[in-house]
C-alpha cells in the first residue's frame, strides 16, 4: 500500500512538473494556434540562468527562480516580436522549420557558452532528503514542485477564467478578427500571452534540472514529451494538458515501478491508445480550428 | 550518348589519381594520426579529455618521433557511427593517414574497424569499452580499458566483503550489458545473490521509480552502470529517496563516479565502492606530475578517458620508434604488441595475443581529500587482462 502511494507522489510530482514545462506550448499551439518547437529552448535558458546565479553568483534557489521566469519571458518577447509574430500567418510547416531551426541554433549556443556536460543547481539543504508520513516517502524536492505547479496552476485558471485580460484572450482566440474590431489589441494580447508561456517554460527548466538533468540538449530530449502533453490533453483549454501530464506522469512513474522491462514504453502506449479513443486528445474541442 | 559522357568521367578519373599521388608524396614527409573523437554531443567531455591529454603528452615528448613530425588531424563525429564512418574514410583516403585513433563509443570503434582491415592502418582505440572490438579487426589496438575488466573485479571483490545481496541498474546498451553480465557471473559464483535487476534506457529522464523499486528489494547494495553524464543524476536521487540512510551502497565500475565529475556530485557520493583502472589520486609521483600539468594546460583534473588519450599517443610514439619511422600498418602492429610502460594509472602492457590493454584494477572508495571529493585506491588487482574474451 505505502509502495502505490509513494508511487502516487513521484507520479503527481513528475505530472506537475511535465504540466509547468508544456503548458506554454498548450497556449502557443492550441490558443495561437502556433507550433513552436523550440519551446524546450526556453525551459533550457531559465535553467541555465537558475544555474548560473545559483552556483557562480551565490544567489539563493528561491530567488533565482522568479529570475529564472523572467530571463526565459524577456527571450520569448524579444524572439516574439521580432521574429515570431511573422509566421504567425505562414504554414505550419514553415513554423516547424522555423522553430526546429532555432532549437538547433540555441543547442548550439548553449554548448559553446556553457559546455556540454550535464549541470546541477546547489540545492538548500533544506530541500534535500525525503521525510516518512505513515511509511509513505515524500521527496522535499518533490513536495516544493508540487505546491509551486500546484499554486501555479490554479493561478492560472483564474486569470483565464475570471481577470478581464483572461476574456481578452479567449475572445482574441475565438475570432481575432471580431476581437481586433471590438478594440482588443490582438497582436499585444497574443505577445503577452506568449511571454508568459516562454516564461513558465523558464521556470519549469530551472525547476526539472534536478529530477530531469539540465544539458544543452535538453530542448530536444524533451520535445516529444511536451508534444505528448499537448497531443493527449488537447489544447484548447490548460485543464486538459493539467489532466494530461497528471495522467501522464504516474502512468510513466509506476510503468517503470511494476513493470520496469516495459517501463518506458508504457508513456507511448498510453498516448496512442488515447488518440485512437479521442483524435483530438481528451479534452480536446471536436472541431480543431 | 553514353561515349560523350564517358570521356570527362576519365578525364576526371585520371585528374583525382593525378591529385592523390601527389598527396601521397607529401605525406611522406610526416606521420599522419587521424583523430575521430565526439567534441559535440553528449559524450563531448570524452572528445575533450582525449584531445587535450594528447596535446600535453606532445607538448612534453615533443612533436618528433623517429626523425618525422607527428601531425594530427582532429575529426567529430559526436558519436554517431555514420559520422565516424565518413570521417575514417576522409581520413584514409583524402589525408592518407597512418592511424586512425581515438572513438568515444562502441558502436564509432565497430563502424572504423572494416576500414582500418581494408587500408591495413592501425586502429588505436582511447575510449570504446565493449570486450569485443578488438576481435573486429586484426588492426585494433586498445589503451583504455574493457567493462569486463572493472565488473569481474568489483564482483569478486564485493562477495568478499561482506556484500551478499544486490540489486543492479543497468543502462540498456551494449556496455551496460556487458558490465552486467561480467559482474553477475563472478558475483553469483562467489555465492552472492542478484535480488533485482533493472535495464533503464539509454535516454532516461527520471531515476525516481527504477530507485524506489531498488529501495524496496532491501540490497545490501546496487551495482550501477551509468554513461558518464548521467552519474551525476543518479547520486543525486539515490540520496534524495534515502537509499544511503537505508544502508543501501553503491558499487559499481568506475564510469559512475568519473573524475571529470565527481566534485560535482555533493556528499551523498561519499563511501562509494568502485573498481576502475585510474583515479587522478593514484599515489604515483608520474601520476602527481601529470594530474599537475594537466590541470595547469587545462583547468580541470584529467579522468580515466585523459589517461587512455595520453598512453594511447604514447603508445603511438612507441611503435614508430620501434618500426624507426616505417609507417606499414603490419609492422606498426607486430610493434605495438606486447609494449610495456609506466603509465600514469600504473603499471600497463598491450596483450601480445589479443592486442588488448592489460593492466591494474583498482578497488577505491570516494573520499574528501583537501575540500574536493575524490576516489581514494585502497585495494589493487595486479595485471588484469580482458576477461571478455579469455572465455573463449
Amino acid at each position: 500500500m505505502t509502495a502505490i502511494l509513494t508511487n502516487l507522489f513521484d507520479g503527481v510530482a513528475y505530472g506537475m512538473l511535465l504540466f509547468v514545462l508544456a503548458c506554454g506550448l498548450a497556449v502557443t499551439l492550441g490558443l495561437m494556434n502556433f507550433v513552436n518547437l523550440a519551446h524546450g529552448a526556453f525551459a533550457m535558458a531559465g535553467g541555465y540562468v537558475c544555474m548560473v546565479l545559483v552556483n557562480r553568483m551565490g544567489w539563493p534557489f528561491f530567488a533565482a527562480l522568479p529570475l529564472a521566469f523572467v530571463s526565459a519571458a524577456a527571450i520569448g518577447i524579444v524572439l516574439e516580436r521580432s521574429l515570431y509574430r511573422h509566421l504567425y500567418t505562414r504554414s505550419h510547416l514553415d513554423q516547424v522549420l522555423f522553430t526546429i531551426g532555432l532549437t538547433f541554433m540555441s543547442v548550439a549556443a548553449v554548448d559553446y557558452i556553457q559546455g556540454s556536460s550535464r549541470v546541477f543547481i546547489n540545492l538548500p539543504a533544506a530541500l534535500q532528503g525525503q521525510f516518512d508520513v505513515f511509511g509513505i516517502g515524500i521527496g522535499r524536492y518533490r513536495l516544493m514542485i508540487i505546491v509551486i505547479c500546484g499554486l501555479l496552476t490554479i493561478g492560472l485558471q483564474m486569470v483565464l477564467a475570471k481577470t478581464r485580460f483572461g476574456s481578452r484572450l479567449r475572445a482574441a482566440v475565438d475570432d481575432p478578427r471580431a476581437a481586433s474590431g471590438l478594440g482588443i489589441n490582438v497582436p499585444q494580447v497574443f505577445a503577452f500571452t506568449f511571454a508568459f508561456g516562454c516564461g513558465l517554460a523558464g521556470l519549469g527548466g530551472a525547476l526539472s534540472a534536478e529530477i530531469l538533468g539540465l544539458d544543452p540538449y535538453f530542448p530536444l530530449k524533451f520535445m516529444i514529451y511536451f508534444l505528448i502533453v499537448v497531443t493527449v490533453g488537447g489544447s484548447s483549454s490548460i485543464t486538459g494538458p493539467f489532466l494530461a501530464s497528471l495522467l501522464l506522469g504516474i502512468g510513466d512513474v509506476a510503468g517503470k515501478y511494476y513493470v520496469p522491462k516495459m517501463g518506458p514504453f508504457v508513456i507511448y502506449t498510453m498516448m496512442i491508445v488515447i488518440l485512437i479513443w479521442r483524435p483530438n486528445g481528451l479534452f480536446g474541442r471536436t472541431a480543431a480550428r | 550518348m553514353f561515349e560523350r559522357k564517358i570521356f570527362p568521367r576519365a578525364a576526371a578519373a585520371a585528374v583525382i589519381a593525378a591529385l592523390a599521388a601527389v598527396a601521397s608524396a607529401k605525406a611522406e614527409d610526416s606521420i599522419k594520426v587521424g583523430l575521430i573523437l565526439p567534441m559535440t554531443g553528449g559524450q563531448a567531455s570524452t572528445g575533450k579529455q582525449i584531445e587535450n591529454a594528447i596535446k600535453l603528452y606532445m607538448q612534453q615528448k615533443g612533436d618528433t618521433v623517429a626523425g618525422k613530425k607527428v601531425e594530427i588531424i582532429l575529426k567529430d563525429d559526436a558519436a554517431i557511427p555514420d559520422k565516424t564512418k565518413t570521417a575514417a574514410q576522409e581520413l584514409i583516403v583524402n589525408d592518407k593517414v597512418n592511424f586512425i585513433a581515438g572513438f568515444g563509443v562502441t558502436p564509432a570503434a565497430l563502424a572504423a574497424a572494416p576500414l582500418a582491415t581494408q587500408a591495413k592502418i592501425p586502429e588505436v582505440v582511447m575510449a570504446a569499452g565493449t570486450s569485443i572490438i578488438t576481435e573486429r579487426s586484426p588492426y585494433i589496438v586498445r589503451t583504455s580499458f574493457t567493462l569486463a575488466q572493472s565488473s569481474t573485479i568489483i564482483g569478486d571483490w564485493a562477495v568478499k566483503n561482506g556484500i551478499k545481496k544486490v540489486a543492479t541498474l543497468t543502462s540498456d546498451y551494449a556496455p551496460g550489458n556487458d558490465a552486467l553480465n561480467f559482474f553477475k557471473q563472478h558475483f553469483t559464483a562467489g555465492g552472492g545473490e542478484v535480488v533485482e535487476e533493472v535495464k533503464v534506457p539509454l535516454q532516461n529522464p527520471d531515476f525516481a521509480p527504477f530507485l524506489q523499486r531498488m529501495k524496496d528489494a532491501k540490497p545490501d547494495a546496487i551495482f550501477v552502470f551509468v554513461p558518464a553524464g548521467q552519474g551525476g543524476n543518479f547520486m543525486k536521487q539515490y540520496a534524495e529517496r534515502g537509499l544511503d540512510k537505508a544502508g543501501i551502497k553503491v558499487i559499481g565500475p568506475g564510469d559512475v563516479t568519473d573524475d571529470d565529475l565527481l566534485n560535482n556530485m555533493g556528499d551523498a557520493v561519499l563511501g562509494t565502492v568502485t573498481a576502475h583502472l585510474y583515479s587522478a589520486a593514484h599515489p604515483s609521483q608520474m601520476n602527481k606530475d601529470f594530474v599537475a600539468a594537466y590541470k595547469k594546460a587545462f583547468g580541470n583534473r584529467p579522468g580515466f578517458m585523459a589517461v587512455s588519450g595520453y598512453d594511447g599517443i604514447h603508445l603511438i610514439y612507441e611503435a614508430l620508434k620501434k618500426t624507426g619511422g616505417d609507417t606499414n600498418g603490419d609492422k606498426l602492429i607486430e610493434a605495438m604488441k606486447g609494449q610495456k610502460w609506466e603509465s600514469p594509472r600504473g603499471p600497463i602492457s598491450i596483450d601480445p595475443e589479443t592486442r588488448d590493454i592489460v593492466q591494474n584494477i583498482y578497488i577505491r572508495k570516494v573520499e574528501k581529500v583537501d575540500g574536493e571529493l575524490y576516489n581514494v585506491e585502497f585495494a589493487t588487482f595486479e595485471a588484469v587482462k580482458d576477461l571478455g574474451k579469455t572465455k573463449k
